[in-house]
């Protein structure tokens, strides 16, 4: 067995120096298989140059992230909207 | 609190060890000072981030063990990067950076009123632990139950903390590495945790195969996916 994701927690600091919500409570819908889960119950893969987010349900890329000395790239190609908790 | 107002983006701080309490013999609680450090919800974790004289700088994610203020107990991992140098290095005075609280999903609110159910394996009980003192703090009537897996009864976290009679909190532990090696089962999390039709809302920390384990069983059991919160490390 060599599963090594962690949970989509893990991604709440890396998206909190973009975004001024928190990002991890919100509901992503999968572009793959159309399953929505909290970004915080994603599956992340970390040991590699930036974190890649799979659905817990298809494994397909939902989201990817990666942090150079200068900026910051995110690939939502595999997240068809994000569905973000916010009060009027 | 954290959750009506748009807290605005995470930044690094800061943080000085203000203090260090050994729990085990491999695991240590370092309690660090940080200006303007906002309240945070149990469950919730920081990011620390060290950099060496070269440049060459790395991070990794601790859960907060205390209701308030900064307090992170840190497990040490042999070939770790950063838990090392945590653990054994770093001295009282000295600072790192860190940025949070983050994570607004795997955490408990005092105004929850279903039960709880909190799943741990070996260092998995710190951010539970800062959900049983905060409802221990706000002095909440929700009922809690704890199953802790840990090796053995000497690498139990907070044990004397834990042995303190709590009313409301029942704690169950599953030691794997005694005199028989065995892991956490179906027996022990239907025995120990609270029916599903209870509708309790759970919470399960450790090593990832570990909570596979235990979030199959309690699917297993009836509980809904949606009340089953889990947090990773890998």
């Amino acid at each position: 067995m060599s599963v090594s994701f962690i949970d989509g927690n893990a991604l709440g600091g890396p998206l909190g120096e973009i975004f001024a919500v928190d990002v991890t409570v919100a509901t992503s819908r999968c572009a793959s298989c159309g399953r929505t889960d909290p970004v915080a119950a994603l599956h992340v893969y970390d040991k590699a140059p930036g974190l890649v987010a799979r659905c817990p349900g298809c494994d397909a890329v939902v989201m990817r992230l990666v942090r150079t000395p200068t900026g910051a790239w995110l690939d939502l190609r595999g997240c068809v909207t994000l569905r973000i908790p916010l009060p009027l | 609190m954290a959750r009506t107002a748009v807290p605005g983006r995470l930044s690094w701080r800061r943080a000085t060890l203000a203090a260090i309490r050994d729990e085990t013999a491999t695991a240590r609680t370092l309690a660090f000072d940080v200006p303007d450090w906002p309240s945070h919800m149990p469950g919730q974790h920081v990011d620390v981030r060290l950099t060496a004289e070269d440049g060459y700088s790395t991070q990794r994610s601790y859960s907060l063990a205390s209701a308030d203020g900064v307090e992170l107990t840190v497990q040490q991992v042999i070939d770790g990067e950063v838990s090392p140098y945590l653990v054994s290095v770093l001295k009282v005075g000295e600072p790192i950076e860190l940025r949070g609280p983050v994570g607004g999903w795997f955490v408990w609110r005092p105004t929850d009123t279903a039960p709880v159910l909190l799943v741990a394996g070996g260092s998995g009980i710190v951010p539970l632990m800062a959900m049983i003192r905060a409802r221990r703090v706000v002095a909440s009537r929700v009922p809690f139950r704890l199953i802790y897996s840990a090796r053995t009864p000497g690498d139990v976290i907070y044990a004397d903390e834990l042995r303190r009679p709590a009313g409301g909190l029942d704690v169950h532990y599953v030691f794997t590495r005694e005199t028989v090696r065995r892991h956490i089962g179906v027996a022990d999390v239907n025995t120990h945790g609270w029916p599903a039709s209870f509708e309790p809302d759970c919470f399960v920390c450790g090593p990832t195969g570990f909570v596979e384990t235990v979030a199959d069983i309690l699917v297993a059991l009836g509980h809904q996916p949606r009340r089953i919160k889990t947090e990773r490390f890998g």
